[in-house]
């Protein structure tokens, strides 16, 4: 699934990385502890999150993850948003909570970390 | 690297540079009154073999330790530099070619040409086959110095080092309680192993075990550091801190686990999952802490291994 179905499917904002829309993302991680997004998320899944801060970013760069989106409508800081950009990181948000931004995404398809390999 | 190829670098510096890079600039001259016999200790003691004959300015004259041996036996030590010098000089200009010199020096036979300035006609320098050999090879060393260094930074740089046993050392410090850095030291190893062409699952395992260790001593220490040690076999990182140390570690690996601030775990860690994380990515890992000294935790990633957790 590209990271522009999943804005049109989330209904999402592009925070940042609007030139990055075309690329394909694996699987879906939705989660706010990161300690467990490091120890089971996919490379190349997006990362689903109400975290906001620079931690999500590095943990993103760290295991390889291709996008996040923050739910529940929270906005990162200025300084979040410019360390993704910095990584080549994109940023959406989207103002569903987290169990039916998974929920949707599943529903269209994206598979979830557990059933790649 | 074929011979062809060296031979075209040197043809093609030929032409590139000019006689001016490669002259010897401080001429030592004499004069057409000189005594031949003066020749002799002014050839010994500059190590040289042959100087222009200079009067005012304008250059007369070529003698060389052939026109010195040729009064020796002639047995007419008492004569001066003019009468034994080679009066008919071929000259070089200080902007030609240094192909033009080549050709000069096959053409005449000579050791050696004044080189005299375009405009001003006067003698700026001497230029032997020796001074454009040396020449030569230092450029072509500088070339493939930087061609080399290109070739370091960009490819998988543990196959082009040649040695028996290579061992590359990285160090970070870890500032503690700096949460807008913390991960920085993870993100800038990444990077670099990355550079060293290291495979990327490899490099996943590494940056996320990392990635938990470095939060551990941004959490709980006020600072500590991250030693990386790669070879051809593994790559073994050490994260030491200076921190409150672990009172009990086999509970500490316990997953879920914690002793984490409720602050912390706002920032998504103090799940107690770290070690446990840490653990899963390494194929060993040891874990030494003493109360209120500080906590030593060493693991080992393989680089040959069977590649222990495909799936991370």
């Amino acid at each position: 699934m590209t990271l522009k179905e999943i804005v049109k499917i989330l209904n999402a904002t592009v925070l940042n990385g609007s030139d990055m829309l075309d690329v394909e993302v694996r699987a879906g991680c939705g989660c706010d502890l990161m300690s467990d997004v490091l120890a089971f998320i996919k490379a190349d899944a997006i990362l689903l999150t109400g975290l906001t801060n620079t931690q999500v970013i590095r943990t993103a760069e760290v295991a390889d993850i291709k996008a996040i989106c923050f739910v529940r409508g929270k906005s990162p800081s200025q300084d979040v948003i410019d360390l993704a950009q910095e990584k080549e990181i994109p940023l959406i948000k989207s103002s569903l909570p987290l169990f039916e931004a998974c929920g949707r995404l599943y529903q269209n398809g994206l598979q979830g970390c557990s059933e790649i390999e | 690297m074929t011979q062809q190829k060296e031979i075209t670098r040197v043809q093609e510096l030929i032409y590139e540079m000019k006689v001016e890079q490669v002259m010897v600039k401080d001429v030592i001259t004499v004069e057409p009154d000189t005594p031949m016999s003066d020749l002799r200790s002014l050839l010994r003691d500059k190590r040289i073999s042959g100087v222009p004959v200079v009067e005012g300015d304008r250059v007369v004259g070529l003698v060389s330790i052939e026109d010195f041996i040729k009064t020796l036996s002639d047995g007419n030590m008492n004569c001066l530099v003019k009468d034994q010098m080679t009066k008919n000089v071929k000259i070089i200009y200080n902007t030609d070619r240094l192909v033009h010199a080549v050709r000069e020096f096959d053409r005449w036979g000579f050791g050696r040409f004044p080189v005299l300035d375009r405009k001003s006609r006067k003698l700026v320098g001497i230029i032997t086959k020796g001074n454009i050999i040396q020449r030569l090879l230092n450029k072509l060393e500088i070339d493939y110095h930087a061609e080399e260094t290109q070739r370091f930074q960009t490819s998988h740089f543990f196959e082009s080092i040649i040695t028996d046993k290579a061992k590359l050392t990285l160090q970070y410090d870890i500032i503690g309680k700096d949460f807008n850095r913390a991960g920085e030291a993870s993100s800038n190893l990444k990077k670099s192993l990355k550079t060293m062409g290291i495979p990327q699952q490899i490099i996943r395992r590494v940056a996320i075990a990392t990635y938990e260790a470095e939060m551990n001593v941004v959490i709980y220490a006020d600072s500590g550091s991250l030693t990386v040690r790669v070879t051809q076999e593994s790559i073994v990182v050490e994260v030491v801190d200076s921190g409150p140390g672990i009172e009990d570690i086999n509970k500490a690996l316990e997953p879920g686990f914690s002793t984490a601030d409720d602050w912390i775990r706002d920032l998504g860690f103090g799940a107690g999952m770290g070690l446990n994380n840490i653990q899963k990515c390494a194929d060993e890992m040891n874990l030494e802490s003493t109360v209120q000294k500080g906590t030593d935790l060493e693991f080992i990633v393989n680089l040959n291994g069977e590649g222990k957790d495909e799936t991370i």
